[in-house]
């Protein structure tokens, strides 16, 4: 038996945070590729400390619904877990390349495949790319538009910013649109500015963000100008600087997303069958049911604690 | 009742590796059979006379049948918990004479089975579980689970939300009676008015899951003798980042904590971790029947604020009160300690809590900075 873990923030204040864990846990339910599926958090329940002992599988796949490698991926999620003889240079990585490691949860006798976050896996390329096609109710969008990847960025952790540049460099080398910037909350270039780094009239905006929550539906959008008051909403596209903004929420609600979670794990060995391909055309369905009823710009309170 | 032929079949194909459950052996010898159903004994049967024997111990079968076919997973939580919902002796009372690892009144077959056409009922912190046949009539020994609140214990099926959906328990779970979110999932506040029927034991053990996770895992750990409690000291200890600070918690601060969080009257979860091995935390941890192993992570973000405010100096201040307005800080202070602030009525003025007395006592003795008090002792 194997058994999927998707290990998320989660919080304490806000009932939204855990809705994509939630959906692509459903999703990758439903396709029947792990004997088991299980949501984990560190501030909801089950708790990354009491998760494993939940399962009956031996064989335990844990995927970290998180952007980045950092202070949770690395140190919080691996000690809770209690995986024995952990450390960040089992992953290999270069703050962004990192696939899993195999080790044994202590408490359990479980073979646990700790895998790299979802946010820089490769395939996390496709779901920013969909992002824009969702925003702009265009599966063709690229010519004559600008897209830009946003991330928080902080000086705390440079594999923050690492991965936002990492998935702009990939798709600025497919040609299909016409400019791609990597802009950042905390650091240079910053997303307040971000008309002054495109000359395409048509900006995509994509924040990468697992869940939407205070950055994505406030900050970021009255930085950006798009509104004076994120209570008041905005519109997809909005006017700002004689540029039209195509900005809608994190890129963590993305139906595709469970794609990206189930190559974490097949990375990681496990079997999953054509599971892949269940979810691309659930996601491609999906994609296409939301574009005819609009996006939805202003879904979604603080991510918050 | 009647024993279908693929029951029959199956236990004999089982029945020379040996078959031993809940009353029911068989046990292959050089002289034949020797099957044990109950009271009854038949020695050194061929296996025409095991099948006509089993035929006439037709309960005893289809319970094997359910428990080692349907159910399975020996040693697992899941089939510990089943069994728990209709009262069977657990497979790991190895040793009966452990209170922990045993059921509480468990019922031998033929009264578990009578029992089941009525539908046996537990409670699972506010959750009401029966275990029931699914045909009643002619019971060929499959079971199926009802779950709801507590609350709706006499409730009319036809009043409630009917859910057949393990995952909508998630939703359900969410927010309380007022809407509020519900952070923690053994908090006392699951709301009622919804129903699981008919669940299967799986779906069962799935829906209880979302409603109160990793209870059940710890459940089994605990009558296994084998749950890993980690004591305040070593949890706080174990913190990084912004949690760091929290083991520069005062011991005696570590009390007033248990007693405001961890009692049941705020958490189903049973208490069972201390300040450190040997040393025990006053408040009661509380009766539920399943337990808390470490602090979660609720009273470890709690903890972090109380950490910061007992690093200040106490002070001595000079107010003015009356007596009268003194006993009312401290009715203030019990309203919204117990949560009973939204059910003071509005003109109860009697009630020191009630709104217009507490803005009466901030009309009167708050100033521009809010309450009027000197700092004395500098």
């Amino acid at each position: 038996m194997q058994a999927l873990v998707i290990a998320a923030h989660g919080s304490h204040l806000n009932p939204d945070a855990s809705d994509p864990t939630y959906a692509h846990a459903d999703t990758i339910r439903e396709t029947g590729a792990f004997d088991e599926v299980r949501e984990a958090f560190w501030k909801e329940e089950p708790h990354f400390r009491e998760v494993i002992r939940t399962l009956e599988s031996d064989e335990v796949f844990v995927v970290p619904l998180f952007i980045s490698e950092g202070y949770f991926t690395e140190q919080v999620i691996p000690r809770e877990l209690r995986l024995e003889e952990w450390d960040p240079d089992r992953w290999e990585s270069d703050g962004t390349s990192a696939s899993q490691a195999t080790l044994e949860a202590e408490d359990v006798g479980k073979t646990i495949h700790y895998c790299g976050p979802v946010g820089t896996h490769d395939a996390m390329t496709d779901v920013i790319v969909q992002r824009a096609e969702t925003a702009t109710e265009n599966p063709d969008v690229g010519e004559g538009f600008g897209l830009s990847v946003v991330g928080h960025g902080t000086d705390r952790n440079e594999n923050s910013a690492k991965a936002i540049k990492y998935h702009s460099d990939r798709i600025a080398e497919r040609d299909r649109f016409d400019e791609v910037k990597a802009l950042f909350m905390d650091e240079d270039p910053e997303v307040d500015d971000v008309t002054d780094y495109f000359e395409s009239d048509d900006i995509v905006v994509v924040p990468l963000f697992i869940a939407d929550g205070y950055h994505t539906q406030e900050d970021i959008p009255e930085d950006m100008g798009l509104t004076e008051d994120y209570r008041l909403g905005w519109d997809v596209p909005s006017e700002v600087d004689g540029h039209r903004i195509w900005y809608t929420g994190a890129v963590g609600t993305e139906d595709l997303l469970a794609d990206v979670l189930l190559e974490r794990a097949a990375d990681a060995g496990a079997d999953i069958g054509d599971a892949r391909e269940a979810v691309r055309e659930l996601a491609a369905s999906v994609a296409g049911t939301e574009a005819d009823s609009g996006p939805e710009p202003n879904a979604g309170a603080g991510a918050g604690d | 009742m009647t024993v279908a032929t693929d029951d029959l079949e199956a236990l004999l194909d089982r029945a020379s590796s040996g078959v031993a459950l809940d009353g029911l052996r068989i046990d292959e010898t050089d002289d034949g059979y020797n099957l044990e159903a109950g009271e009854n004994r038949w020695p050194g049967l061929d296996e025409a006379a095991l099948g006509r024997a089993l035929e006439s111990s037709d309960e005893y079968v289809t319970n094997w049948r359910y428990w080692q076919e349907t159910v399975g997973g020996e040693g697992t939580a899941r089939r510990a918990f089943l069994r728990w919902c209709e009262r069977a002796p657990l497979a790991d009372a190895e040793d009966p004479a452990d209170a922990k690892a045993t059921v509480d009144a468990p019922l031998a077959v033929p009264e578990r089975y009578d029992a089941l056409r009525d539908g046996i009922d537990r409670e699972w912190g506010q959750l009401s579980i029966t275990a029931r046949f699914v045909d009643i009539d002619d019971p060929d020994g499959e079971r199926v689970y009802d779950l709801w609140h507590v609350d709706d214990a006499d409730s009319d099926l036809a009043d409630l939300e009917v859910y057949d959906e393990p995952r909508a328990a998630r939703e359900i779970a969410t927010h309380d009676d007022d809407g509020r979110y519900r952070p923690l999932k053994t908090a006392p506040t699951l709301p009622a008015g919804w129903a699981f029927t008919g669940l299967s034991g799986d779906d069962l053990v799935d829906a209880v899951g979302f409603f109160y996770p990793a209870t059940i895992a710890n459940w089994h750990r605990e009558r296994q003798g084998a749950l890993d409690v980690d004591h305040w000291l070593e949890t706080a200890e174990r913190q990084t980042g912004i949690y760091d600070v929290i083991d520069e918690l005062p011991r005696e601060a570590v009390e007033w904590m248990t007693e405001a969080c961890c009692v049941d009257s705020q958490c189903l979860r049973r208490r069972e971790w201390e300040y450190e091995d040997g040393d025990e935390l006053d408040a009661d941890g509380g009766d539920g029947p399943f337990p808390c192993r470490e602090p979660c992570s609720l009273v470890i973000a709690a903890a972090r604020k109380w950490a910061i405010l007992e690093s200040e100096e106490e002070r001595t201040y000079e107010l003015e009160l009356t007596t009268s307005e003194l006993n009312q800080l401290e009715e203030l202070v019990d309203a919204v300690a117990e949560g009973r602030v939204d059910e003071i009525r509005e003109a109860d003025v009697n009630d020191g809590a009630n709104r217009y007395r507490a803005r009466y006592l901030r009309a009167k003795r708050f100033g521009e900075e809010g309450l009027e008090a000197t700092q004395v002792d500098e």
